[in-house]
C-alpha cells in the first residue's frame, strides 16, 4: 500500500510539471506581447520595454517558464493581476472558500440524492420511481445552470422568501466592514439555492451512474454466490454489492470536484458568489493573464489533489489495485 | 423418501419479444447420497431447472410444479424460509470460479460469512471451521491463504474455495453447475476426484451440472438428458451409456472425444440449439435429427420406458426395432474409433 502510494504521488508531481507547462504556454506565450498587456492601452513602446524586462519576457522561454515555477513552488506566488497589480495568490485565497463552499456543500447535497435514489432504481427497475427518476435525470441533464438557478431563485428565494437568493457569507464569523453577513448559520442559508441548483445537476448523472453501476453488480456471479449461500437481499446489497458498485463512482465524483472546483461559472454567476468561476470570467475578458493562468493552475492542482485521493480511496476500496499495479 | 422430488417444473420468463419456455415439464428425484447427472447443451434448460430449485432467479421468472426437499415442498417458498435451507442444508457451485467470489472480501471472510449466516457461533469459531474446510478441499497452507484475496488464487483454487464454501455447513445436495467448464483438462480431474471423495466423506447427493458425458461417466449414478427445456433421456447410467434411446444422445455421444489417430474429426450434432421463445413443433430436436420423419414435426413425443427397463425413459417416435439397429451402427463405429485408438 505505502509503494503505491509513493508511486501515485509521484505521478501527481509529474502530472502538476505537465499541466503547469500547459497552463504557463497557453497563456504567456500564444498572446502576442504580455507586456503590452500588462502595461495597458495607453502606454509607450519604451514603457512597453521596460515592463517586458520587469516581467522577464527578454528571457528565453524555458528561463520563464522556471522562473514562473520557481515563484510558483518557493513562493507560492503565482504572479500580480495586470488590471489592478494584486497578487494573483491572495485572489484566488479569497475566491476559492466561495467556490469550495459551493462545491463541497453541493457534492454532499449530490450524493446524499443521488445515491439512494440510484440504488433503489436499480433494485426495482421499470418502477415507478425508477421512471420518474429517470425523467428527473432526463430533466437535470437537458436544463442549464443559469435556468435551473433562476427558477430556484424565483421559486423557493422570491414566491415563497424561504432563502436569501445571493450572496456568499463566510463561514467563520467576521466582524469587519464590508462583510455584510458571516458565520455558519447565514453562510448555511445563502448556499441552499447554490447547492440545489448544483445537486440538481450532478444528481441527475449520478443517478444513472449509481443506477447502471448497481445493476451491473447485481448481476454478478458473486452475488449469485451470496444468495447461493443464503445471505438477505439486504445483506447482499450492502456487504456484496455497494462496495463493488461504488469504484466507478468514486473515479467520477474525484474528476468531477477537482473541475467544479475550477470554476462553477454559471451557478456562482446567478446567485452573486464571487468564487473562482466569476474571477476567472472577468480575468478572461479584461486580458488579466496571471490571473487567468493562476486560477488554472489552482484547478490543476485541484483536479490531481482529488485523483490523488480516487487513487488512494479505490486502492483502498479494491484490493486488486493495491496488489498489482 | 427421496432427498429431491421434483414434479412437472416449468420455469418461464415474460419477455419483451414473448414467454421463453426455458424449463417446460422436467421431473426427476435424487435419494440420499446419489449422484444426478443433468446433461445438455447451452440453453437446454439445465442450469435453469438447478436455479429454479434453489430458488436463485429473478423475480420476472414465473414457475410451477412441485419441488419437495426432505418432503417439504420448496417452490414458492418464502425467500426468509428458502434462505434457511440455501447454504444450510443445499449448497450450489458455479461454472465460473474467476468470478463467483466477491473480488473486494477476503477468501476467509466469505468462508465465514457462510458459517455465520446459518450458525450461532462467533467470529472465533467460523474462522476456525473455514481453515479446517480450506485444509479439506487441500488447499496448501490453509491458514495463512484465508488472509488472501480471490485474485490471488488460481482458477482450480478459486473452485476448490467454491466448493469448501458450498460444503462448509454440511448440505445433504451440493448442486454443481459446470464446476469444471472453466478449468483445464488437469485441474478438471483434479476438481472431480476431489468432489467424489468429499462425497464420500459428507454423504451428499451430488447434481453435476455439465455438457460433457465424460465427466457423467466417472460421477454419476443417474443420467438426465435435456433439449430444449425438456427431459429427452433418463436413465440409469450403466444402461445409457449401454444403449442410449435417443438420437441427440447419440449424438452427444459420437461428439464424445477419443484417443483416436486415424479419425481426426469429431462428429458433431448439425445446427443449432433450439430457440426457446419460439420452439420447434412437435419434437425440439427434430431439425436437427437425421432420422426424424413428419410425425416428428408434428407430435410431441412422450416420456416413454424403454423395452427392456422400465426405469429407463426416453422421447422418440422411431419404433423400437429401428432404434435398436441404428444403436448397434453407432456402437460398432464408436468400438471401432476406441479400438483403433488402442
Amino acid at each position: 500500500m505505502t509503494a503505491f502510494v509513493i508511486r501515485r504521488l509521484f505521478w501527481a508531481i509529474f502530472l502538476f510539471l505537465v499541466a503547469t507547462i500547459a497552463a504557463y504556454v497557453l497563456f504567456f506565450i500564444i498572446p502576442t506581447n504580455p507586456a503590452a498587456l500588462a502595461a495597458g492601452k495607453a502606454a509607450t513602446p519604451v514603457v512597453v520595454k521596460h515592463i517586458s524586462h520587469v516581467m522577464h519576457l527578454d528571457l528565453p522561454i524555458y528561463q520563464q517558464y522556471w522562473l514562473f515555477l520557481w515563484n510558483m513552488v518557493r513562493h507560492g506566488s503565482l504572479g500580480y493581476s495586470f488590471v489592478n497589480q494584486l497578487p494573483v495568490r491572495g485572489l484566488i485565497r479569497q475566491d476559492a472558500p466561495v467556490t469550495m463552499s459551493l462545491v463541497f456543500g453541493g457534492a454532499v447535497f449530490w450524493l446524499a440524492l443521488s445515491i439512494p435514489v440510484g440504488i433503489i432504481s436499480a433494485l426495482r427497475p421499470r418502477s415507478i420511481l425508477d421512471r420518474s427518476a429517470m425523467i428527473f435525470v432526463l430533466i437535470g441533464i437537458s436544463a442549464h445552470p443559469v435556468w435551473i438557478g433562476l427558477i430556484l431563485a424565483y421559486l423557493i428565494g422570491y414566491r415563497l422568501g424561504l432563502t436569501p437568493i445571493s450572496n456568499y457569507c463566510p463561514l467563520v464569523p467576521s466582524h469587519s466592514i464590508g462583510v455584510p453577513c458571516s458565520g455558519p448559520l447565514q453562510w448555511f442559508e445563502h448556499m441552499i439555492l447554490p447547492w440545489m441548483t448544483f445537486m440538481l445537476l450532478f444528481a441527475a448523472l449520478y443517478v444513472r451512474l449509481i443506477r447502471a453501476t448497481v445493476i451491473e453488480t447485481m448481476s454478478e456471479d458473486f452475488v449469485r454466490t451470496a444468495r447461493a449461500k443464503g445471505a438477505s437481499s439486504g445483506r447482499v446489497l450492502v456487504q456484496h454489492v455497494l462496495r463493488n458498485s461504488m469504484l466507478p463512482v468514486v473515479t467520477i465524483l474525484g474528476m468531477d470536484l477537482g473541475l467544479a472546483l475550477g470554476g462553477a461559472v454559471f451557478t456562482e454567476t446567478v446567485f452573486s458568489l464571487h468564487g473562482l468561476g466569476q474571477q476567472l470570467i472577468t480575468a478572461a475578458t479584461s486580458d488579466d493573464l496571471p490571473v487567468v493562468t493562476g486560477i488554472l493552475v489552482f484547478a490543476c492542482i485541484a483536479v490531481i489533489v482529488f485523483n490523488f485521493i480516487v487513487d488512494v480511496a479505490y486502492a483502498w476500496l479494491d484490493p486488486r489495485i493495491r496488489l498489482t499495479t | 423418501m427421496p432427498l429431491i422430488e421434483v414434479t412437472d417444473l416449468q420455469t418461464r420468463f415474460r419477455t419483451d419479444d414473448g414467454i421463453v419456455k426455458a424449463v417446460s415439464g422436467v421431473s426427476f428425484s435424487l435419494e440420499r447420497g446419489e449422484t444426478l447427472g443433468v446433461v445438455g447443451e447451452s440453453g437446454s434448460g439445465k442450469s435453469v431447472t438447478f436455479l429454479t430449485v434453489m430458488g436463485l432467479l429473478e423475480k420476472t421468472a414465473e414457475t410451477s410444479g412441485s419441488v419437495r426437499f426432505d418432503g417439504e415442498e420448496i417452490l414458492g417458498l418464502s425467500m426468509a424460509r428458502l434462505r434457511r435451507i440455501r447454504g444450510q442444508r443445499m449448497g450450489m457451485i458455479f461454472q465460473d470460479p474467476m468470478t463467483s467470489l466477491n473480488p473486494v472480501k477476503k477468501i476467509g471472510w466469505q468462508l465465514e460469512e457462510a458459517v455465520l449466516l446459518h450458525n450461532d457461533v462467533n467470529r472465533k469459531e467460523a474462522r476456525r471451521r473455514s481453515v479446517a474446510i480450506l485444509e479439506e478441499v487441500e488447499i496448501p497452507r490453509a491458514d495463512t491463504r484465508i488472509d488472501d484475496y480471490p485474485h490471488q488464487f488460481s482458477g482450480g483454487m478459486r473452485q476448490r474455495v467454491m466448493i469448501a464454501m458450498a460444503l462448509i455447513n454440511n448440505p445433504e445436495i451440493l448442486i454443481a453447475d459446470e464446476p469444471t467448464t472453466a478449468l483445464d483438462v488437469t485441474t478438471q480431474a483434479q476438481i472431480l476426484r476431489l468432489m467424489g471423495r468429499l462425497q464420500q466423506e459428507h454423504e451428499m447427493a451430488i447434481v453435476m451440472i455439465t455438457h460433457d458425458l465424460g465427466v457423467v461417466a466417472e460421477l454419476a449414478d443417474e443420467v438426465i438428458v435435456m433439449y430444449g427445456g425438456r427431459v429427452v433421456e433418463q436413465a440409469n447410467v450403466d444402461n445409457l451409456f449401454a444403449k442410449a434411446e435417443m438420437p441427440y444422445t447419440w449424438g452427444l455421444l459420437g461428439s464424445l472425444p477419443r484417443l483416436n489417430l486415424e479419425t481426426t474429426r469429431l462428429e458433431q450434432i448439425p445446427g443449432q440449439p433450439p430457440s426457446l421463445l419460439h420452439p420447434p413443433t412437435g419434437c425440439a430436436f427434430n431439425p436437427r435429427c437425421a432420422y426424424a420423419f413428419d410425425r416428428c414435426r408434428e407430435e410431441l413425443p412422450e416420456l416413454r420406458p424403454a423395452a427392456q427397463e422400465h426405469a429407463h425413459l426416453f422421447r422418440c417416435h422411431l419404433g423400437d426395432e429401428e432404434r435398436a439397429r441404428i444403436w448397434a451402427e453407432k456402437k460398432a463405429a464408436f468400438a471401432a474409433a476406441a479400438g483403433s485408438a488402442a
